[in-house]
Parts: structure tokens; sequence; C-alpha cells
């Protein structure tokens, strides 16, 4: 079953369209990130699955049913703006979001207890959250997301803000609440977010989606025929209607990392053939193309062909 | 319905555990008993400093004779007036006051000697004293006899009745009601504005802060929005519930504190001893039905209908204009960026407060006065203004129900604004832009 499930989403303001038929998967227990740029509509689409604002048309299911005011209690929500009450104490306040989100007096204080002790904070009940550091506010800000444990997390550029030590502590507590059973959303343009968590994505641009795939599906998508070889110093010719010799560099004393890509139809094993008799190869790996590769080259649409060719199919 | 009654409880809470609210509650009933025991305590004082100055008088003309008032002990001096001013340079008296052997027909030639300069009000009495006794001895001369020139005084005192459409007669006092409107109508101009602010602040500080987007991930913008005003009217209300007991505890304890000191009794009892001539009795006696008549007439103002009007209009006034501070706190980014939205809410508020002294006060029945309190906008404190003066039933109904309308329907439009206005930030937001956002569909 599907965590969540949107159809043909459609959303106008006053003077402009943030989403255009927009239509996503989102496999229960993955961990997706939404992409694009600025204004894309990655925002829009959030606010409409937290039902702050209505989309115009489209229909959205989230674990097989469609989307009622009942599910705010089911979803955890880290808006890209974070902000916590600054008079409250943190107690109070997490007490006060966790109730709202429908949790008994009892539970909330219970689970407060508990993450209290996970981030070793328990000295920070009356603290208020005006006197917290940054990184402090932003730890509270988790768990006010998690504490009534969703079974769907939005997290709106989660790491912004954090410092090493503290996003690696939010990546395993992600990881963990993975692990026991919840979907992530997340909304990014942090690259390395993706390449390291996400195993789902989809890129939206200009209010459409333009892609969606696991990360290996979209990655084998891209691929480009290019190979990266590491070999003895001695330079050697290739047929250059066939090969192309992107760039070539000396990575020690005596080896040296060329880059080649071959053309359409040559598989590697050819390439390493023809390589063996002309230098010694320490080491062939075809080069994938990085996520933020994909993503600059949709986003500006300058892609190469199979990039073309993906966007007409799309 | 359970998100709504958290949401009150939090705002209720927040505002509560201040400690500036707690400074205000407590400080303000102590201000006002304050203010009345300063009152008591000097016009004690201005009895006590109120005893009748002594006026020696030197008659040539043995013509006038004058007996003691309130205000005055007259000693006569038979004695030249060189002589009696050195006797009154010795003494402790106020003045001397030297009435030559004039002609009626022209009088002139009175003199009043004093060691300090007295004050206009006494020497305009003297002069007062001095024509009356004139004015007498002209009828004198005119031969009318001196039975007759008593009878010609009479003392009387306005007693007033208004008649009820029923035909019953209920005694009023303009007086009375007077300050009850005003006091009651001020008081609601005065909550309906600091609670609306308190609103708005609270408004703009959700969304600055940016925990309003948060709040409606959990629920609706309109929950958040009316939680946030009921919460503030509870508070509001309290407030005011602890102000009235304290109030009513403190005065009446030191009323009674100072109640063997009440001063006008004090001063009759003083002056009925000095005097024993029928006319100062006859003043007592007015004085003291005057007194009797202003406590009858405190008890025969509608306590419980005052009370319970104040209460509805309180509330249905805090509602209306409440609704619109929201939607002006979520329109803005800052406090001083709504003050330019703030100012068209507040006028018709003003024009209420404006109504009250210009209209409702001085006619409280009048073309004006009738449709200030029945119009919603400004019927909060116009109607409460007008109330203790009696309102016919109809008015009343008809200005409440109006009143209820009227906040329904600026809560549907500030729900409207709301939504939308708390997650725009950095908007330029002008009318046209508010309108654009209420005619957005949901």
């Amino acid at each position: 079953m599907e965590a969540l499930l949107a159809k043909n989403v459609t959303k106008h303001y006053a003077n402009h369209l943030a989403l255009s038929d927009v239509s996503l998967t989102i496999p229960e227990k993955s961990i997706y990130g939404l992409l694009g740029p600025n204004g894309a509509g990655k925002t829009t689409f959030i606010r409409i699955i937290n039902q702050i604002i209505n989309s115009d048309g489209g229909e959205i299911r989230i674990f097989g049913e469609p989307l009622a005011e009942k599910h705010v209690s089911i979803i955890g929500y880290l808006p890209e703006e974070r902000g916590l009450y600054k008079k409250l104490k943190v107690g109070e306040q997490l007490l006060y979001l966790a109730q709202l989100k429908g949790l008994s007096r009892k539970d909330a204080l219970a689970k407060i207890k508990t993450w209290f002790e996970k981030f070793e904070i328990k000295d920070w009940w009356n603290k208020k959250v005006e006197d917290l550091s940054k990184g402090m506010a932003q730890k509270v800000q988790f768990i006010s997301t998690v504490l009534h444990e969703p079974r769907l997390i939005i997290l709106d550029e989660p790491f912004s803000g954090f410092d090493p030590v503290n996003a690696q502590l939010i990546t395993e507590n992600i990881l963990e609440l993975r692990e026991k059973g919840s979907t992530i959303i997340f909304s990014t343009h942090r690259m390395e977010t993706v390449e390291s968590l996400c195993d789902q994505i989809a890129l939206i641009n200009k209010s459409k989606k333009i892609l969606e795939g696991s990360k290996k599906e979209v990655k084998e998508q891209f691929r480009s025929n290019t190979f990266i070889v590491e070999h003895n110093n001695n330079a050697f010719q290739l047929d250059g209607g066939r090969y192309q010799i992107l760039q070539q560099k000396p990575i020690s004393e005596n080896h040296t990392e060329s880059t080649i890509r071959a053309a359409s139809g040559i598989k590697g094993n050819q390439l390493i053939r023809e390589l063996v008799d002309l230098t010694e190869v320490h080491r062939f790996e075809e080069k994938l193309p990085t996520m933020a590769d994909i993503f600059i080259s949709l986003v500006k649409g300058e892609g190469d062909e199979a990039l073309k060719k993906h966007l007409q199919e799309v | 319905m359970k998100k709504i009654l958290l949401i009150i409880q939090r705002e209720f809470l927040n505002r509560v555990q201040k400690k500036s609210f707690l400074i205000t509650t407590i400080l303000v009933p102590l201000v006002f008993p304050a203010i009345m025991a300063l009152l008591v305590v000097l016009m004690i004082r201005e009895a006590e400093s109120a005893k009748p100055d002594t006026v020696q008088v030197v008659d040539e003309s043995g013509k006038c004779s004058f007996e003691n008032t309130r205000r005055f002990n007259f000693v006569p001096l038979n004695m030249p007036l060189d002589q009696a001013k050195t006797v009154f340079q010795q003494s402790e008296n106020f003045g001397l006051l030297y009435i030559p052997d004039f002609n009626l027909d022209k009088p002139d030639g009175f003199i009043l000697y004093t060691k300090e300069n007295p004050s206009i009000e006494k020497s305009e009495q003297l002069e007062g004293m001095i024509e009356d006794r004139l004015h007498d001895l002209k009828l004198e001369a005119f031969n009318i006899s001196k039975e007759v020139l008593k009878n010609l005084k009479s003392n009387i005192s306005l007693q007033q009745f208004r008649i009820s459409e029923s035909g019953e007669e209920k005694s009023s006092n303009s007086g009375i009601l007077y300050g009850a409107g005003f006091l009651l109508g001020i008081l609601i101009y005065i909550f309906v504005l600091v609670y609306g602010i308190q609103i708005m602040q609270g408004v703009i500080d959700e969304k600055t802060s940016k925990i309003v987007e948060v709040i409606v991930s959990s629920v609706k913008p309109f929950q958040l929005m009316m939680g946030k005003i009921i919460g503030i009217a509870s508070v509001g209300l309290l407030q005011f519930i602890i102000w009235i007991v304290l109030i009513t505890v403190l005065s009446s304890g030191i009323m009674a504190w100072l109640g063997t000191k009440m001063p006008q009794q004090q001063v009759m009892e003083q002056v009925a001893q000095q005097m024993d001539n029928e006319e100062a009795k006859e003043a007592i006696e007015s004085q003291n039905s005057k007194i009797s008549g202003f406590l009858s007439q405190m008890n025969q103002l509608p306590f419980a209908r005052i009370a319970a009007v104040f209460v509805f209009y309180f509330l249905g006034g805090y509602l209306l204009y409440g609704a619109l501070f929201a939607a002006v706190g979520s329109a803005v980014d800052s406090i001083q960026e709504s003050q330019q939205f703030q100012f068209p809410i507040t006028l018709p508020l003003l024009i209420g407060y404006m109504g009250l002294f210009l209209f409702i006060l001085r006619d409280p029945h009048g073309p004006v006065s009738f449709w200030l309190s029945i119009i919603p906008f400004t019927s909060p404190v116009a109607m409460v203004g007008r109330i203790a003066f009696g309102v016919p039933d109809w008015q009343l109904a008809l200005s409440m129900a109006l009143l209820i309308g009227g906040f329904i329907f600026t809560t549907w439009v500030a729900g409207r604004i709301y939504r939308v206005g708390i997650l725009m930030t950095g908007t330029k937001v002008n009318y046209k832009v508010l309108a654009k956002w209420f005619m957005l569909k949901n």
C-alpha cells in the first residue's frame, strides 16, 4: 500500500499556477525526496497534504483513504520556517502541540519524557524557548514533529541550521523512525541528503512533476555511458569515432585517471578489452550521474539526449 | 471542538500566568478605593476648615444686624471705626465690616478690612448679604411688615419623577444616571480596545514566530482564531470579575472605616448646634432629604439588568471588534504595519465613544442616541451608556439581535482574511489585497 497517492493535483493562486496536474506515488516506509528549485510548488504540495490549504482539483489518498481532517493526527510536519512560542516553556509547548495533534495529556507527558531522555535534555522542561540557542530550539522542534508517532513525517529542509553533530543525531532518528514503520517525505534541494538518505525521489519544476522513481532507477535512466579508468601513466589513443576522452588527470606519481565516454551501443566490457592492450588498468567503474547532475541538467533544461528523451516521455 | 478548548485554555493560561496580569489585576482595584479614600479625607478636612469665619461689624447706620450663617459669625462692635480697627488687629478674626450711615437711595462706603486677601467667594457672599439687607430695608420703606417679608422666602428642592409607558412613576436623578452611563460606556470602550489589541498582538506574534504553520497543520485556521478570541475574552471577564469583587470589598471596607467620620452629617450637626433658627433647620432637612433621595435613587437603579446588559455588550462588542483585530493581525508582519488598518476599525468605536458624550448623556432618548445604540458597531458603547436612563425592551432586543448578527458577520469576514493572511509574510498588504484574500475560494 502507498503511504500517499496524489493524482492530478492542481492548485491556482490568484494569478499563477502553483501545481499543475501533479501525480506522485509515495511507497510506505520509504524515504521520499521531493526535489525542486525554490518556487517550484513543493511547499504548496506539502501544505495541501497538511490540509493547510485545499487543492483546486485532483485526488489525494493517504494509506488508502481519501485525505480527511482526521489524518492530521497521523502526519508530522516540520515546516522550513521553524517556529515555536518564544515565551512558552519547552515542556508546556511540547505538551500543547502534542495535544493539538490528538494525544491525551498523559500519553504526551510519557512520550515527552522518553524523548527528553533520548536527547539528554532532561532539565529543559522549564526553559523558555527564547532562552534556547538555535540548535537547541531545533531539537525541540524536531521532537514536536515526531512526538505523536506519525505514520507520515514531512520534513521541509530539515538540516538547514543544524550543526554536524545535531544533523547526525536527527539523521539517526529519522532512520530509526523509518525502521519503526514511518514514511518520510523530505523536501530539499540539498543533494547530499538525497544521495545518502532517500530511496525514492520526485522532481518538481515550474509547478510540474518532471521525474519520479527510485533513486536507483532514476540513476539508471540517466546513465551516459561514461566510465572512469585508473591506469598507468603512459598515454594511449582510442578510436575517436567510438570513444571520447573527457578528462585526464594524474592522481599519484604513476597513476592517471581518465574519464571516457563511449558511443551508445558500446558496453563497458568492450572498452576494458581495448584498454587492456594499451595500458595497465588499476580501476574501472561506470560513472553514474549524481542527483545534483540530474537535478541541475533537468532544471536548466539543457540535459543531454537521454534527459531530453526522458522529458519527452513524461 | 476539543481542539478549540485546548487553544482557549492555552491562550487563557499564557496571559493569566504572566506577572503583568497579576499586577494590573490587583493594582487597578487598589487605585479606585485609594482615590475614594483620598477624596473623603479631603472632604473631611475641608469641612473641618470650613468653620464659620468671625466678622466684626461696626454699624454706624444702626440698620444692619446680620444673622449668623454657616460661613460667617457676626460680632457687633459698638465703637468708632479707628478703635475697632485696633481691636480687630489684636483679634484672630477674619474681617472687620464697616457700614457707614448710608443713604438708602444711594448706598455707598461699605468697607471690609481683612488681614489676608479674602477669596472672591467670601467677599461676594458678604456683598450678597448686604444687598439682601438693603433689599429688605427698601421693602420696609414701602411699609411691608417683617411678617410678610419672612413669608416671601421659601426653600424648595425639585423632586424628579419619570412616568413610564405603563404609567408607573419612578423617581429619577439625572446625575446618577449620567454617572452610570458615563462610567459603563467608557469601560466598554476601554475593554474592547485593550483586549482587541491583545488579540491582534497575539496573532502577529504567532505569525512572526512562524509557529502558525505548525498549528494550522493540526487545527483549522478558523478554530485557531476563535480559540484565541475566546481565550482572551475569558481573561478579560476574569479580570473584570476580580476587579468588581475587590473594588466592592475594599470600597465598602473603607467606607465603613470612614463611616463615623461622614463629613456631611458632622457639618450638619455642628451647624445645627450653632444655630437654632428655622431657616437653618429647613436647610438641613432639605439636605438630608437630598442624601436619602440619592441613596434611594441608587437602590432604584436596576442593577441586575444593567449588569446583564453590560456583560452582554462587553462580550458582543468584544467579539465584533476582536474578529476584526484578528484579521488585521493576520494581514501584517508587525505592530507598526498594523496602524493603517487599525484606524478604520477603531473609528466606529470612537464614534460610539464621542456619541456617548455628545448625544447619549445629554439626550438619551433622542434620534441620534437611538441609532447609535442600535447600529452594531457603536451599540456596545452607546447602549451601555444609555441603559441606566431606561431603554424600551423592543429597542434593547433589536440592538442585541443586530449585535449578534454583527459579530457573526465580522467573524465570517475576518475568518476569510485570516486563513490566507497568516501564511503570507513579506507581502505588501493594502485593501485591494485584503479584498482579494477575502474573495479567494478555499
